[in-house]
């Protein structure tokens, strides 16, 4: 058959499946792996390379209104940076923002064939999906924010807690989102509601509600572990970019009380010190937290030298930025749900927190015991493009490289940190886990992520290279689905990627509550808000209720 | 989903159905449709505006669905014959979409990168210096909800929503009570900026009048106060406007609790453009030191606003772009389309939802006359009269479902309210990028 396929000769690294590095043939067929095909199939000769599954992004902003105004904000960034079509492929813009076709083929030309996009207001959900959509080859979804929704918050003021839970699968299901995501919960309510002002500590009150962010975290952990969502609730701590913030880090933590949590960028809300003076590394508490809490689960947010941008619904987060340099800024505030702020931003060596920043995203990868449950993310593009995975690679694999680059940062930074004393390079296969079996793992996407028979046949094949960076720059051959479509680094198909969504169950007597919310306080009429079913096509992941 | 009830026999009542008239893409209307006549005759909740829009779009089955020369052909020749100019032009422009759905600016975009050819709204000739403004010194900004939600203070400078975005007030910003703003019209203040009174002032508790031509002055004033500092006279020389009236405007700014300004073409399309956005955007940012403040343009068309939105995903910028070298390039003056055709520079054109030959200035139009154009219109205009190929279509919103985005960028789905004869925008522009796709594979 035409859509058979066999890989040989290759060295498999599919930690899944406890493979490191041994020669063996991958056998395609109708876009899955398979135990075998027919003699006659048609050959990829791997030797000399090496074969992973496609790449899992556990966190990236790459779609929906925050990134669009963040790409429609900085035409300067895409002009030195163009992107070319091609006969297969459409062109774009590059830059910090790719435009949407172009962060697609950019993703894929480093191996990644799944990214989830981590960040959107659910009023906004109609926006990103079509974006999505336009977002070329990938399997993706995205994250629905949830952390500073004011119906939400006035369930849980009542203490209503069944409402507050059908009121979360309602929403996942309206904004066919893929999990809740919190962005320093309560902090936008603060923001909008009291000239700017912020919210740092979890068991401060909410502006104009009688509940703490400690019950929000609470409550939308409890519920994405009891309505059984693939990916647990996905948070951006309080506090986050502050000194001595690792304290807020640890509370939010404990307040999963032993239920599944994912912490985002936590290299972000890693920091001792006191607040308004140098920051501290405090790698090590958290880390040991994290390794002996295996509930908790993280991404690193590494920070990369060189240009970024903050893009954040944490609106006071990127106000506060906005005084390091006065940069231009954009805030956009969203009715009920959200804010959000972007600044255009650069990390540079010299300067002392940036490199603290670089070192204890490097210390947070190296003291993981568990690399299962501590993945690679720049929380594209605040921590730097994602177009740097591949000298972040290289830094997690190569010592003395990454002792090269420790000579030319902030010394004083650096010499309060651990980093030159760990010794640890990662593996081929480490690599394999904290970028595809770990985040899709962590995703609950069963046939991403492995090589394994029934796995999705998302595969990538790199030369072999003694520059690991050089290596994973551009795979020589990727497919998705069984399809090739990069064949010897060139663009041969455009293949469409799916959309995946949870889609809980709920009791329709919620929609009784909230239409009056709606008729009050938002700005579109209530039937209109969820996102019809003919408006994009999604797949429903499964959910498994806890009874 | 199904929002629509069978009142008696061929009257149908859709409710929840959105206007796309004006930006404000109001999605509460309750319509009534005459289906034997093909009408529209009551449009419930709908403004003055939204009325006549609902009521004008009524269907003429007699026209042609296409014309070559002013003689009808079948879709499919009128089709194949728009791909033909295209493909053979040198210089194609692609101009319009602000009257389309988001789903056809996706495809009309796609096929602009397939041509190489040049793409531009009717942001270029609007809010285009808005755009520039935003990419030059930012914006902070908000949806509509919040503004009825938290804003007591609402500032209209060189706008008149009364009359040109009659639901403004009414439905979002002005009038209604919201979650922090219990008594409505009563918690709010209302200050209106503008060369001359309007309709807007009368319902403005502050009307400041300032000099034509002499608003970046003005919120250049504002900004000195708000960071601090002193005005000298000569403000008040270059606005008209006692320098105790601007500190009075400038107190009042910083001491309420969520401030907005709206603001239209009086600022954008009059002396310093962009300059002008740029310096009412950095008004908020400062005052964002003292309370909470957004601004927010009060967009036009229907869909204007996801032609910006659809443009800057697929290609990084909002409005004219260029595609001749095979990527996408973005410079406001070199590739705007009026800019263009002045210069008699296209060499073919392709107008979507839109009317420049009734619009634009006198040498853009006498260029546009003397090439080969395309044009996608429900309507005869005098740019689907002087067209090469005119195809009939759709009213987006009226006959075809889709997604347009509100002027504060949230998207709002399209509930038609009868079927038309004729096809939608989207419905001729995918096979017409086949067809393009493949003559160009067989040059």
């Amino acid at each position: 058959m035409s859509s058979a396929l066999r890989i040989v000769n290759g060295k498999i690294h599919d930690p899944a499946n406890n493979i490191d590095g041994q020669v063996r043939d991958i056998c395609i067929q109708d876009g899955k792996i398979v135990e075998s095909v027919p003699a006659d199939t048609p050959k990829i000769d791997a030797h000399g390379m090496v074969v992973m599954p496609g790449g899992v992004d556990i966190h990236s902003h790459i779609a929906g209104p925050k990134t669009n105004l963040a790409r429609k904000f900085q035409p300067e960034d895409h002009r030195y940076d163009p992107h070319p079509g091609t006969e297969f492929t459409r062109s774009g813009a590059g830059g910090i923002v790719p435009s949407t076709f172009a962060t697609g083929y950019r993703f894929a030309t480093l191996g990644y064939t799944t990214v989830m996009e981590a960040a959107v207001p659910p009023l906004s959900a109609r926006h990103v999906l079509e974006e999505l959509e336009d977002t070329a080859i990938l399997d993706k979804g995205y994250y629905v924010l949830m952390g500073n929704n004011s119906f939400l918050h006035r369930m849980l003021e009542k203490g209503r807690m069944e409402e507050f839970r059908e009121a979360v699968a309602w929403w996942l299901n309206a904004s066919k989102a893929y999990t809740i995501k919190l962005v320093c919960p309560g902090g936008d309510e603060q923001w909008k509601g009291d000239k700017n002002a912020t919210i740092n500590q979890i068991d401060e009150k909410i502006h104009s509600f009688d509940i703490t962010p400690r019950q929000v975290i609470k409550a939308l952990i409890d519920t994405a572990n009891d309505l059984g969502l693939p990916h647990p609730a996905h948070i951006h701590c309080n506090n986050l970019g502050h000194s001595g913030n690792y304290t807020t880090t640890l509370d939010t933590m404990r307040a999963a009380e032993g239920r599944k949590a994912h912490i985002t960028h936590i290299q972000f809300n890693s920091y001792g010190g006191e607040p308004g003076k140098n920051p501290t590394s405090k790698a090590k508490e958290i880390s040991d937290f994290i390794n002996e809490n295996p509930n908790i689960s993280a991404d690193v947010g590494q920070v990369m030298f060189g240009k970024s941008v903050s893009m954040t619904a944490d609106a006071p987060l990127a106000w506060m930025l906005r005084h390091v340099k006065e940069r231009k800024w954009i805030n956009c505030d969203t009715e009920c749900e959200s804010g959000c702020g972007i600044i255009p931003f650069e990390y540079q060596q010299h300067v002392y927190t940036h490199t603290l920043q670089w070192a204890i995203g490097l210390e947070l990868f190296l003291m993981a015991k568990d690399p299962w449950r501590m993945v690679l993310s720049t929380d594209h593009p605040n921590g730097g493009s994602f177009m740097n995975y591949p000298r972040l690679i290289r830094l997690l694999m190569d010592r003395d490289f990454r002792k090269q680059e420790a000579a030319a940062v902030n010394q004083k930074a650096l010499l309060s940190t651990s980093l030159l004393d760990l010794d640890r390079e990662y593996s081929l296969n480490d690599i394999a886990i904290v970028t595809r079996a770990a985040p899709a793992r962590l995703l609950g996407l069963k046939h991403k992520g492995h090589l394994g028979v029934g796995a999705d046949a998302d595969i990538t094949i790199y030369d072999e290279q003694e520059n690991i960076e050089e290596m994973f720059k551009t795979a020589r051959y990727v497919l998705k689905d069984g399809q090739m479509f990069i064949k010897n680094h060139e663009f041969c198909a455009d293949p469409v990627g799916r959309i995946f969504q949870v889609a809980p169950d709920y009791d329709k007597k919620i929609e009784d509550e909230i239409r009056p919310f709606f008729d009050q306080y938002y700005s579109v009429q209530f039937d209109n808000y969820p996102v019809f079913d003919t408006h994009v096509e999604t797949e429903i992941v499964p959910t498994y209720p806890v009874q | 989903m199904d929002s629509s009830v069978a009142a008696e026999p061929n009257i149908r009542v859709v409710k929840n159905a959105t206007c796309t008239f004006c930006g404000c893409v109001c999605d509460d209307m309750e319509l009534t449709v005459d289906l034997d006549q093909k009408r529209i005759i009551k449009a419930k909740n709908a403004c003055v505006l939204g009325k006549a829009w609902f009521a004008e779009h009524s269907v003429d089955e007699s026209r042609p669905v296409a014309m070559i020369e002013g003689k009808e052909v079948s879709l499919e020749e009128a089709i194949n014959e728009a791909a033909k100019i295209l493909v053979n032009a040198r210089f194609p422009i692609i101009y319009g979409m602000s009257n389309s759905t988001s789903e056809a600016q996706r495809e009309t975009v796609k096929m602009a990168d397939l041509l190489s050819a040049n793409i531009d709204s009717t942001s270029s000739v609007c809010h285009g210096p808005t755009g520039m403004g935003l990419q030059g010194v930012g914006e902070p900004t908000t949806t509509l909800g919040e503004v009825k939600n938290r804003a007591d203070m609402v500032v209209y400078w060189g706008c008149n929503p009364s009359d040109c975005h009659p639901r403004l007030s009414t439905h979002y910003t002005v009038n209604p009570k919201g979650m922090y703003i219990p008594n409505g019209r009563k918690d709010r203040t209302v200050i209106n900026v503008d060369v001359r009174s309007t309709t807007t002032t009368n319902i403005a508790d502050v009307f400041v009048q300032v000099k034509p031509g002499s608003d970046f002055e003005l919120l250049w004033a504002l900004r000195i106060l708000v960071r601090g500092g002193k005005l000298n006279s000569t403000f008040e020389e270059q606005t008209g406007v006692p320098i105790d009236v601007i500190e009075n405007l400038a107190s009042r700014l910083m001491s309420c609790n969520y401030g907005i300004l709206f603001f239209g073409m009086g600022l954008t399309m009059t002396r310093g453009r962009h300059y002008n956005a740029s310096a009412l955007h950095m008004l908020a940012t400062d005052l964002n030191e003292h309370t909470h403040f957004v601004v927010k343009p009060a967009r036009g068309h229907g869909n204007v606003t996801g032609a910006d939105t659809v443009m800057s995903w697929q290609t990084g910028y909002p409005f004219g772009i260029n595609f001749n070298r095979g990527y996408p390039r973005h410079e406001p003056g070199e590739f705007t389309t009026t800019d263009i055709l002045t210069r008699g520079e296209a060499d073919a054109a392709c107008i979507i939802a839109s009317d420049p030959i009734a619009n634009f200035a006198k040498p853009a139009i006498e260029h546009l006359k003397k090439i080969p154009m395309i044009s996608f219109d429900p309507k005869p205009t005098p740019t689907s009269q002087a067209a090469r190929v005119a195809f009939t279509t759709a009213c987006y919103g009226i006959n075809t479902p889709g997604t347009v985005y509100r002027m504060d960028d949230i998207p709002i789905p399209l509930r038609p309210a009868f079927e038309s004869p004729f096809p939608s925008d989207l419905d001729i522009l995918k096979p017409l990028v086949k067809r393009i796709r493949e003559l160009k594979r067989a040059q």
